[in-house]
């Protein structure tokens, strides 16, 4: 367990300097996730037109983790398709949870977070965005929590 | 409190410290700093042994068999009620009752004796600084039975405001229920004096022991509560057993809560006789090993001294509030003058779960989140602390080494 593979640059970077960050004017779709033991807070909002993800905004208060896992998804899904976001979640979710080398090919930036499954207390804050983020597209009310 | 004699001098740590098999090993291949007692405390080999001795040697169910054993294991169990009595200054073993925890007593105390009486529009007083367990319990009373939930509020140090919990105290006030020792900011109350005003007003009080009986000589007789409830695994003692101290009068004219074996005297179809005191409360077969290492506790914390563990723990906490004042974004959440040996605190620009992770890392184990504290956590507007709780096997070197490990993680993070 290194604690270097958790914390990478570029998820530093992304804590620090948080992408698509705030609230979306005309926004027709958003959710909330809520990991109440650690303090986890995210709001993601999204501008769809025809089945695509026009733009993303996300707001909220959280680790390290959450904040940049919710920053790079931000960046992977803009521009891309209900069913292209299907899949990534679906790669993303393995890469979280399994010690598998091949999964994390063609994840990009997003292959920076594989390290967190070494640390299995802290897969609950990488994933609350993307459970936020499938919320939102169903128009789900509730919110998300994934502890 | 009873004067203590200043032996602080003689508190050897080091030698205290060999009592906690634990301590030796090694966390991530750092040696373990245990800053997380508030949670849960560590066992000396005195209370793992009672505890295997017992599974070992003298395993039997209580109160029931003629044989040596149900004998032996009935001495034990009830030799750890009489040291449980004795350990808060009881009148009575009929007065303490076994339970899990301190949750569990709470709950029994809510529907034995809260709901057959209480009315709607009577009143539940609790502080702001209450852990979940002594909320919740009064909230399901209060669906049940239409009595209201009141909270005495705090102010920006974490302490409860005397006057307006005075205020509080009303005609409808049924039941005042307080912590005696807030577990997320380590505030102390002077429980005497809250307990006081509301028994010049016939109100019953409950205290919830769970974050004092490890740091403070408690005198139930002396603070003249109607119930007192702990845990053992804050006090170095296993989970799941805990104590119950009622007034006999009170538990005398409750019903009971849960039926089963051993809250018997006779049963029949026509209708059953329930036990006497305490053996009423405790419906099924206990936690006997619990007990007996409850027992053993006790005794480890009697032969060291409640003052010389406070003095000691006081120092600590002293040492800690000088050494992490001067990191540079560090704020401390809690700063009553009276507190025991814990510090809770947020550190601008990394989340505590960040920081638990990287402590983690040094071999550094603290607590990080809303610590079953929720409306304290949003009285002060932060999500979640990092909490450093202190017992007293813990030195000034783990300080040290949790402060390093906090610049490591600014450094890394910030």
């Amino acid at each position: 367990m290194d604690l270097a593979d958790l914390y990478r640059d570029v998820i530093v970077d992304h804590n620090r300097r948080p992408r698509n960050f705030g609230r979306l004017v005309g926004a027709n779709h958003s959710a909330e996730g809520n990991n109440p033991l650690c303090g986890d807070k995210l709001h993601i909002f999204l501008e769809m037109k025809d089945d695509v993800v026009r733009d993303i905004r996300f707001e909220g208060a959280g680790c390290a983790i959450s904040t940049a896992s919710a920053s790079m998804m931000s960046e992977a899904v803009k521009g891309k398709s209900r069913a292209e976001i299907a899949d990534l979640f679906g790669s993303v979710h393995r890469m979280l949870t399994r010690h598998d080398a091949e999964t994390d090919a063609g994840l990009g930036k997003l292959a920076a977070l594989s390290g967190v499954r070494e640390f299995p207390m802290r897969v609950k804050c990488a994933s609350l965005c993307w459970h936020t983020l499938n919320a939102a597209l169903a128009g789900s009310a509730a919110p998300v929590t994934t502890e | 409190m009873a004067a203590v004699r200043d032996t602080h001098d003689v508190f050897d740590v080091l030698r205290v410290r060999e009592d906690f098999p634990i301590l030796a090993r090694l966390v991530n291949g750092r040696p373990l700093a245990y800053l997380d007692n508030a949670a849960s405390a560590q066992q000396p080999a005195a209370v793992i042994d009672a505890v295997a001795t017992y599974a070992r040697s003298h395993h039997a169910n209580v109160h029931r068999g003629v044989h040596t054993l149900s004998h032996e294991a009935t001495s034990l169990y009830e030799a750890a009620r009489e040291k449980a009595r004795r350990f808060v200054n009881a009148a009575a073993t009929t007065e303490i009752i076994f339970l899990r925890g301190t949750t569990e007593a709470i709950n029994l105390v809510a529907q034995a004796h809260g709901r057959p009486r209480l009315k709607p529009g009577d009143e539940i007083l609790v502080s702001w600084l209450e852990h979940h367990s002594n909320i919740v319990p009064w909230q399901m009373l209060c669906e049940q039975t239409g009595a209201v939930l009141r909270v005495a509020p705090i102010d920006r140090r974490g302490v409860v405001d005397f006057d307006r919990y005075l205020a509080m105290l009303g005609p409808r006030t049924r039941i005042v229920a307080l912590a005696h020792v807030s577990n997320a900011l380590g505030t102390v109350l002077p429980i005497r004096t809250f307990i006081d005003a509301a028994r010049e007003r016939g109100i019953t009080t409950l205290v919830d022991g769970a974050q004092a009986v490890p740091h403070l000589q408690v005198d139930v007789q002396a603070l003249g509560c109607d119930f007192y409830a702990f845990s053992g695994h804050k006090m170095y003692a296993p989970t799941g057993i805990g104590v119950l101290y009622g007034r006999e009068q009170l538990l005398a004219a409750m019903p009971p809560w849960q039926g089963g074996g051993d809250m018997i005297l006779s049963v029949s179809f026509d209708g059953t006789t329930y036990n006497h005191l305490p053996h009423r409360f405790e419906a099924g077969t206990p936690n006997i090993g619990g007990a007996i290492g409850l027992g053993a506790a006790i005794d480890y914390l009697g032969a060291i001294g409640m003052g010389r563990i406070g003095h000691h723990e006081q120092d600590l906490l002293e040492y800690a509030t000088s050494r992490l004042a001067d990191i540079p974004g560090l704020a401390f959440v809690g700063t009553a003058p009276e507190k025991s040996s814990l510090v809770s605190f947020t550190i601008e620009g990394v989340h505590p779960h960040d920081l638990g992770t990287v402590l983690d890392s040094q071999g550094v184990a603290v607590r990080t989140g809303h610590h079953c504290a929720m409306p304290v956590m949003e009285y002060f507007g932060v999500p979640a602390t990092t909490r450093a709780s202190f017992g007293l096997y813990n030195m000034r070197a783990e300080i040290d080494a949790l402060r390093e490990a906090l610049l490591h993680a600014i450094r890394m993070l910030r």
